[in-house]
């Protein structure tokens, strides 16, 4: 199985992942090992996804890319840079929520610009816009927990990509979504993407919506010591619609073919760890 | 239930429990007795005749504003003292691992046993009592505030990180907020025990205040009195609770409403 079939791009990649193991020590002074030897790249403007089983390492893969954990071996390089401390170029939407609870909406999304030295005055200009973009320029005012889920997910997605991060990080964001509220956000995401095609690395365990949104799907097996078993270029034409990309005779047959190796694959890791 | 009902079903409380205390202190039972003698027991109608004259003549206001001041002073300088503590053992984790034992120890410690202490160092004028409010609100502001800062949420955490916050910023929108809205889900509790440091500093030794009113009386077997100064700082913490809600309900704007018992 070719587990790394993009040729390698010119310019630095984005994301590049290099034999990167992660391993956590427990209490009981002994280490579990999350992710094990796994080699990643996002190349510039890419949108890739990785998939696999609830608990493979899939997020600790992104808070690796994003400098919230340090790989004990192997790297992360940021367009050509070892990666060390936090990734300053990429933004983060978080699969749990992450929003202030004690800001409204327009400064939860102002924040990061805030941050960043912008005066208040025009950050706020800009939150109300990138509110606007999102479609909840009426729920400036309100605080998360008076917004619905696919509501607080916006704005979370508003407040990330309002300081133009240059990579996008996302860790199944719109897992708690229900099924209509996520097909709408992914074509939101699409939307926004497209206009300034940032590296995105995009974590679900949802094989469909993977396919749907991606360039490239990486398939992780299951942890612990998960590794990436497989790496797939989406053959579909943009712009996408999710509702009716999914409808198309390639998304069926790349469909098909990943999730054969995903479950081989994935029941193989099973028996590799369990027999060890 | 609505609202007018339930406050119907509010008074009608009150009037009942009057009306027994009524009953049992006038109506003769046995030998021309009531069952509650009015010596120990005394009647409505004479606390309500006392607390009326007490507003009448004036009197009872510098006594309230006393207490009234003892408490805030009390609340003011226990949260200071609270949010300041907390903050810097949540953050150093190591001062607040060589200090846990003795601040257990201290807050075990029965406050009410410090006011003679109190009394000994700052006089019987309002400072001791003060003090006394302090070691009560103190330790409820500190317990609230050290928690509030160390559970914050890792997620909002990670996030204040990634959108690019120093030290400061995340100490100015993330630990503060959250220390603070901490501080104020414990507002109504403090605030009472502020109160409560103030009226017991005062009932154990002082020249004025509502714990002062009720020892006068008591020391001289006027149960009228017992029972209106009651009644009246009964009030007073009414009245203070309702403004802590109004606070804390401009504060807290942006708090889910569902865990609000209060009425």
């Amino acid at each position: 199985m070719d587990a790394n079939g993009a040729a390698q791009p010119a310019r630095p990649a984005a994301v590049e992942l290099s034999g990167a193991t992660i391993a956590f020590r427990l209490a009981a002074g002994t280490t579990y090992t999350a992710v094990e030897n796994a080699s990643l790249t996002v190349a510039d403007g890419e949108f890739v996804s990785i998939v696999g089983p609830t608990g493979c390492g899939k997020s600790t893969l992104l808070n690796a890319a994003a400098g919230l954990l340090a790989p004990s071996s192997g790297r992360a390089s940021i367009f050509g840079r070892v990666l060390s401390g936090l990734n300053r170029q990429a933004g983060y939407l978080f699969q749990a929520d992450a929003l202030f609870p004690w800001k409204t909406a327009l400064d939860n999304v102002s924040i990061g610009l805030e941050t960043a030295g912008v005066a208040a005055g025009e950050a706020r200009a800009r939150a109300l816009d990138w509110l606007a973009r999102v479609g909840l320029a009426a729920f400036a005012a309100r605080y998360p927990h008076m917004l619905s889920g696919g509501q607080r997910k916006r704005v979370g997605l508003a407040q990330v990509l309002i300081r133009d991060p240059k990579i996008l990080l996302m860790d199944e964001p719109f897992g708690p979504l229900d099924a209509q509220t996520r097909q709408i956000m992914g074509n939101l995401l699409l939307d926004l993407w497209s206009a300034d095609r940032k590296a995105v690395l995009f974590v679900t365990h949802d094989l469909e919506e993977a396919i749907a949104l991606s360039d490239r799907v990486v398939i992780m097996s299951a942890g612990p010591a998960a590794r990436i078993i497989g790496d797939w270029r989406v053959p579909l034409p943009r712009p996408r619609d999710i509702a009716e990309v999914k409808l198309e005779r390639a998304f069926h047959d790349l469909h098909r073919e990943i999730w054969q190796t995903l479950k081989d694959e994935v029941v193989k890791g099973y028996a590799q760890t369990g027999g060890g | 239930m609505n609202r007018l009902t339930l406050i119907a079903l509010q008074l009608l409380v009150a009037i009942i429990s009057i009306a027994l205390w009524y009953l049992l202190t006038t109506i003769p039972v046995s030998d021309g007795k009531p069952l509650f003698p009015p010596f120990f027991f005394s009647t409505p109608a004479d606390v309500i005749e006392r607390i009326v004259k007490w507003f009448a003549e004036g009197t009872i206001w510098r006594h309230l504003w006393i207490t009234l001041l003892e408490a805030m002073l009390a609340f003011v300088i226990g949260s200071v003292g609270g949010v300041l503590v907390g903050f810097w053992f949540a953050r150093q984790p190591r001062v607040a691992a060589v200090f846990d034992p003795y601040v257990k120890m201290v807050n075990a410690l029965p406050r009410i046993v410090l006011a003679p202490i109190f009394t000994l160092w700052f006089g019987l004028g309002i400072w001791s009592k003060v003090a006394l409010g302090v070691t009560l609100v103190f330790f409820i502001v500190f317990f609230n505030v050290y928690q509030g800062v160390k559970e914050v949420s890792p997620t909002v955490l990670a996030n204040a990180r990634m959108l690019g916050m120093n030290e400061r910023q995340l100490m100015r929108h993330v630990y503060w907020p959250s220390a603070l809205s901490w501080m104020f889900s414990s507002l109504h509790t403090s605030v009472g025990f502020a109160v409560v440091g103030a009226v017991v500093g005062e009932y154990l030794g002082s020249a004025a205040g509502l714990g002062y009113i009720i020892l006068q009386a008591e020391m001289t077997f006027d149960i009228a009195g017992v029972f209106a100064g009651m009644f009246v700082l009964a009030g007073f913490v009414i009245v203070i609770d309702g403004l802590v809600t109004l606070v804390e309900r401009r504060l807290l704007v942006w708090r889910p409403a569902a865990a609000d018992t209060r009425t």
